[in-house]
């Protein structure tokens, strides 16, 4: 069946299967690989993906489920060869080692400080919940997001 | 006068930090590719006409094979083959050697040994064919009687899971001793008072977020094999792949590409890779294979799984005078415990810890059980991890037993720091300590004191707090390589370095990052020891067509073996530079300075050719009777291990009502002598520590009498979220190893080896004074429940 | 991990949905968030012949107050019963079981009806529908129902709804008097399903006396359980400790629970019953502190 959505700011319109989970679509039909797969039971997040601007698990969607949605990988993050303050977050805090989880964690980090511009670190360690890393021990995963948060607020400042 | 002193630190500072040497802590070179999704693993590896293959495995953890059908899945469209132990044996692959020198199955002809096991693989155009047509393939089982504990598999009678080998009667694997009985047995019969400890280490699981996997390439035309493959040692599987598969070993290339994690699960080869390959070999197409979660835990390498009893013998002193333990390993269907092979339980006897025991002895036995096989060190250096948790675990008993707080028996225990270099009963030679000094810091940072007054108000009013402490000693680095082989292969390390015209560098390494930093803390060794800048070294691992014959990364050898390698290539490439210099200023080669990449004669510092000069120089103005070049390669073969060490306190709030524990506080303090990289260092500890919270609370492989494994997805297997992970405070005492090039010991496992046991003393810390002294791993709300409930507590 | 094949229709009108429902019956299975559904799915333990997403039918989202009820819509996530706050106060126990379901990203995509519907004995929503006296609107081809939550849940991924009909709305009738309440869940850790949890919600009337009590106690039976004796313990009672350490005896009485790798039977009484006290203690401070 056909499937239209946007994804990192393209319109795609795509045939797949029903079954077709919307991580495989991105992976294999799109080719876009920094979405991963961990585990297959929507334990882990290594599947994160923003639909319509709220982190979910793409692994546990079916492609048909994208019609009319918008959809935000870890390759729409940088924009015009800019990094996302989320980016810069992860990579000045050391907020990644193995680099597996780092997209959604980065991706749900992004999405927590628009919703949250100043969250707490409880806060940020509530929001990543739903996402594993079994490098970090997440102390420099919060710092990277706090990291984030702190530029974006400058940011806002700077043009206010 | 001040005002110019300070300028010339930061400048110093800043021309350091430019140059991120040692000591720097550079923010990593490789995070570019993985913040713009850019990280390349196995998975993501696609190559025309390339097939996917499913595994088929056994429901059952013990039975017969009868037959298989596979019609059914080879009608539908799509599927190109199903390939079963039959196929294999045609071609003698049905059987593969495993790492500790027994046999294990490919895929399974006979029997199958362990629910999981191998037994068919299908191979279609797409994955989803390929699952729906191995939910088709129908194998006919006659169900045995499972083994799931090695004390069962041990009894008499018991039925012989390996029943295929030759001479094989029982389920006995090995019978392995170390240090002194005699000695032991005077020191106990002289003993004031002896105190015991039965634990059990429970199986648990690497799992790196990245499954296991391959993409295998191989070309029917010219015989090429190139294997992508999630691989924590590439090179040595290149060896085996040859001796397993019989290709020709000029002929095979493993590329391990970024890889997800591994922390001990991609060290073994598993039957996986095998059939990929030789399914590639067969059908002429690329083909690959990635194991689903399940997959993962269910038949990949396993870690621990060890049961453990000892005892201390005490002198009237309250002196630890000797100790034995005793261990039965549960090793799975097929031993396949990834370690050297002379020690049967890897470097277990590293039991007598951090502390003065002068006699020692040390017993171990391994069975077969219907489980799957692995015995993995899950960020661990071969079995360091039980080893550290017994003595840790067994000095708290003895602790309570002599009525002292744990810092003292410890303290009153430890190895002097002027011990050093100290000869331990059961045969380490330790490099280098200082126990105290970390046990200082820890105490201090915790504010140990105030914490147990506060313990003591709590008690007075029933509520429950412990505070665990734990000094560990870790052995690391192997080998050396007279001592310490993998199947064979003697585990020293390589370092290739080439620096080009323009000064900049290539560093080829034969260990393999899973997320360590290598391509970062690497650079700065030889930013380091050549006066290039980190970010103009270019570090490459993982591909054996392009790097130097090495044993890879597990067991905290990257930077004690890899490092030292690197140190000694780029030290070499200097000593050459030197003569280079020589030749340029027309001075004796006797005379030459060498400073942070600055060449000068003596006595006339101002006057100096840089590294890059003397690059340049060494393809365009080389003196005569000199090779052209300025590049070498380095087979390190450490002189002995390294051992890192540190002091762990962990405070915790017991919840009466649900058995729920909190950690309120973790402090580490580790030593691993002279750190590289700061920053990656501290990620490393951030990281163990967290396995080692996942491992005392949560994580767990069990099976039920039926021999079905429980823990076989996210769901049951727990791995800590952020939410539950404590915030820890890291501190250091910097002791450095007198035998590395630059004082490093290792860091990447110290925090899995010694955290288990600080998180579980600290609960048990808290429950002492009621009369309990033991939980097993993982302490569970309900285990601690039923505890409480035992001495009458309740809410 | 994929499920195997099926057929998928997506249509934009309840009448469509319905009419689908009737015409295939238990071959079909209605997708809403999917979060349940999709794993199932994947473990090949469920294989519809054909899905029918209500996604693009409208009106079946979102919370609003009405005659007396605050009606939340099936298909809402259980992301907006989180951010609801001005649920506090009179359903304090939909605000504090919210955010313990799953984790945050499964609840941005799952809905409160569809995990109802989906009837998990550790399931949080059944619990806390039962303490709240909820009613579920269910529709058919041929009509209408509204199916009170206690009996609802008949087993484990059983319940009342028959395969030819949705579930459109949940009714949470709003008392007059003061209310508090809450959830407690013992769960292994984020995204785990509940070891044991309890729901909590109490009503004073206007002399200080427990006017109604509800108890759903969730995971520690077939279904989610409605502990009515222990409700029953309090209804007219001034609270007290005695009154409440009664009712949570009561109702860990009420627990069926399985030992299993989370813990023993007795262990899940006790713990119902430890949930059950605290909950009750926390429920009535927060009625009591609503009038001060």
């Amino acid at each position: 069946m056909k499937v239209t959505f946007e994804i990192n700011g393209a319109e795609k319109s795509v045939d797949v299967e029903p079954r077709t989970l919307v991580v495989d679509l991105i992976r294999t039909k799109l080719g876009m690989t920094g979405t991963h797969i961990g585990c297959d039971t929507s334990n882990c997040g290594a599947c994160t993906v923003l639909l319509d601007g709220r982190p979910v698990k793409s692994c546990t969607l079916l492609a048909p489920m994208l019609e009319g949605k918008t959809v935000t990988t870890v390759e729409g993050l940088a924009k015009g060869g800019k990094l996302d303050a989320i980016q810069e977050g992860f990579h000045a805090e050391h907020g990644l080692q193995c680099g597996f989880c780092t997209p959604g964690m980065m991706l749900v980090g992004k999405a927590l400080i628009e919703a949250n511009p100043h969250p707490t670190e409880d806060e940020i360690r509530w929001g990543i919940s739903g996402n594993i890393c079994r490098c970090t021990g997440y102390m420099n995963i919060v710092k990277a997001i706090q990291h984030a948060a702190a530029a974006k607020t400058a940011e806002t400042a700077g043009v206010a | 006068m001040a005002v110019d002193t300070t300028e010339a630190a930061a400048a110093t500072e800043a021309a350091r930090q430019a140059m991120g040497g040692i000591g720097v802590s550079l923010a990593r070179k490789e995070d570019a590719r993985f913040i713009h999704g850019q990280g390349h693993y196995v998975d993501d590896v696609v190559l025309p006409g390339m097939l996917h293959m499913v595994i088929v495995r056994s429901p059952h953890a013990h039975a017969r094979i009868k037959g298989i059908d596979s019609s059914a899945a080879m009608a539908i469209p799509g599927v190109i083959a199903v390939v079963t132990g039959e196929l294999l044996a045609q071609h003698k692959l049905a059987w593969m050697p495993t790492l500790s020198g027994d046999t294990q199955a490919v895929l399974a002809t006979d029997k199958v040994r362990f629910q999981g096991q191998e037994v068919a693989c299908v191979i279609a155009e797409t994955k989803y064919i390929a699952e729906d047509a191995a939910a088709l393939v129908s194998v006919d089982y006659e169900p045995l009687q499972a083994i799931t504990t090695p004390q069962q598999a041990i009894e008499p009678g018991a039925v012989v899971i390996r029943d295929e080998k030759e001479g094989q009667t029982d389920n006995k694997i090995y019978h392995w001793e170390a240090g002194d009985k005699d000695a032991t047995d005077a020191a106990f019969a002289r003993a004031a008072k002896v105190v015991s400890l039965e634990t059990f280490y429970p199986r648990c699981h690497p799992s790196p977020l990245e499954t296991c996997g391959c993409v295998a390439d191989l070309d029917p035309v010219t015989g090429n094999a190139t294997i992508y493959m999630t691989s924590q040692a590439p090179h040595a599987h290149r060896t085996l792949f040859a001796i397993v598969a019989g290709l020709p070993e000029e002929k095979i290339r493993i590329i391990s590409p970024d890889l997800g994690g591994g922390f001990g699960n991609k060290v073994p080869i598993y039957p996986g890779y095998v059939v990929a390959t030789a399914a590639s070999l067969l059908i002429g197409r690329p083909v690959k294979w990635i194991e689903d979660r399940t997959d993962n835990l269910i038949s990949t390498g396993f870690a621990r799984d060890y049961y453990m009893d000892g005892s201390v013998a005490i002198d009237e002193n309250g002196k630890f005078i000797g100790l034995r333990v005793n261990l039965l390993s549960d090793n799975g269907a097929f031993f396949a415990d990834a370690q050297p092979s002379k020690f049967k339980a890897g470097l277990f006897h590293i039991v007598t810890g951090s502390y003065d025991i002068p006699a020692a002895h040390i017993v171990a036995n391994g069975a077969y059980t219907n489980k799957a096989p692995g015995g993995v060190a899950y960020r661990c250096s071969f079995r360091v991890t039980e080893a550290s948790y017994f003595i840790e675990r067994l000095v708290e008993s003895a602790a309570v037993e002599l009525g002292q707080d744990p810092v003292t028996t410890r303290l009153n225990n430890f190895i002097q720091p002027e011990a050093f270099p100290y000869q331990s009963a059961s045969g380490f030679e330790y490099d280098s300590g200082d126990y105290p000094r970390a046990m200082k810091v820890a105490l201090d940072m915790l504010g140990y004191d105030e914490l147990r007054k506060e313990q003591a108000e709590k008690r007075a009013k029933g509520e429950l707090m412990g505070i665990g402490v734990a000094s560990f000693t870790e052995v690391v680095g192997a080998g050396k390589g007279k001592d310490y082989d993998i199947a064979g292969l003697r585990m020293f390390d390589s370092a290739e370095l080439r620096v080009h015209p323009t000064g900049k560098a290539i560093l080829k390494l034969g260990v393999k990052s899973q997320g360590q930093g290598h391509e970062t803390t690497f650079a700065q060794i030889v930013a380091e020891e050549l006066g290039i800048p980190a970010s103009d070294v270019e570090v490459r691992e993982g591909d054996t067509d392009n790097t130097p014959f090495g044993l890879g990364t597990y067991a905290s050898r990257s930077t004690p073996v890899g490092g030292a390698a690197t140190a000694v290539v780029a030290r070499k490439l200097r000593d050459k530079g030197k003569i280079i210099a020589a030749h340029l200023f027309e001075a004796d080669v006797a005379d030459i300075e060498f400073d942070h990449g600055k060449y000068n004669v003596k006595g006339s510092p101002d006057n100096v050719k840089t590294i890059q000069d003397i690059a340049f120089a060494a393809y365009t103005n080389i003196p005569d009777g000199i090779e052209a070049g300025l590049e070498g390669v380095t087979y390190y073969d450490p002189p002995n291990m390294t051992f890192p060490f540190g002091t762990y306190l962990v405070v915790v709030d017991i919840d009466k009502g649900t058995g729920q524990v909190k950690v309120r506080r973790m402090i580490a303090v580790d030593d691993c002598g002279v750190r590289i990289n700061p920053m990656i260092v501290e990620g490393q500890i951030h990281g163990g520590l967290t396995e080692g919270f996942g491992i005392a609370f949560m994580e767990l492989i069990t099976f039920d009498d039926e021999g079905n494994c429980i823990g076989s997805n996210f769901m049951d297997y727990l791995i800590p979220t952020a939410w539950e992970t404590p915030r820890f405070e890291l501190g250091e005492t910097v002791t450095p190893s007198p035998h590395h090039p630059i004082g490093a010991k290792g860091v990447g496992e110290s925090a899995t080896v010694g955290s288990p046991a600080a998180y579980v003393n600290a609960v048990i810390d808290a429950l002492s004074h009621l009369g309990i002294t033991n939980i097993d791993m993982p302490v569970t709300s309900d285990k601690v429940w039923a505890a409480l409930r035992s001495k009458g507590v309740t809410e | 991990m994929f499920p195997a094949a099926f057929d998928y229709t997506a249509p934009g009108a309840l009448d469509e949905v319905l009419s689908l429902l009737g015409q295939h019956g238990d071959d079909a299975k209605v997708l809403a968030g999917g979060q349940s559904l999709i794993p199932l799915l994947k473990l090949r333990f469920a294989a519809p012949v054909i899905l029918v997403d209500i996604g693009r039918v409208d009106g079946l989202e979102g919370i609003r107050r009405e005659n007396g009820h605050v009606r939340i819509g099936a298909r809402t996530r259980h992301r907006d019963v989180e951010s609801a706050s001005d649920l506090r106060g009179t359903l304090d126990v939909l605000l504090d079981a919210a955010p313990l379901i799953s984790d945050p990203l499964i609840r941005n995509m799952g809905t409160v009806g569809g995990s109802i519907c989906h009837a998990d004995p550790a399931g949080d929503w059944g619990a806390v529908m039962l303490a709240v006296g909820a009613e579920f609107v269910v529709k058919s081809a041929s009509g209408e129902r509204v199916v009170p939550a206690a009996g609802f849940f008949e087993g484990p991924f059983t319940t009342g709804l028959h395969a030819d009909e949705v579930m459109t709305e949940i009714r949470v009738p709003v008392e007059t008097g003061r209310s508090g309440g809450t959830y407690l869940k013992l769960e292994r850790k984020v995204g785990d399903f509940a070891s044991v949890a309890a729901a909590v919600h109490v009503v004073l009337g206007s002399d200080g006396r427990i006017a109604t009590a509800g108890i759903g106690l969730c995971a520690v039976g077939a279904h989610s359980i409605k502990a009515t004796a222990a409700e029953a313990a309090l209804v007219g009672q001034e609270p007290s400790d005695e009154v409440i350490a009664e009712a949570a005896r009561l109702a860990g009485e009420a627990a069926e629970p399985k030992a299993d790798i989370r813990g023993s039977a007795e262990y899940k009484r006790d713990v119902a019953r430890v949930f059950v006290q605290r909950g009750l203690h926390t429920a009535i401070d927060r009625a009591q502190g609503e009038a001060a």
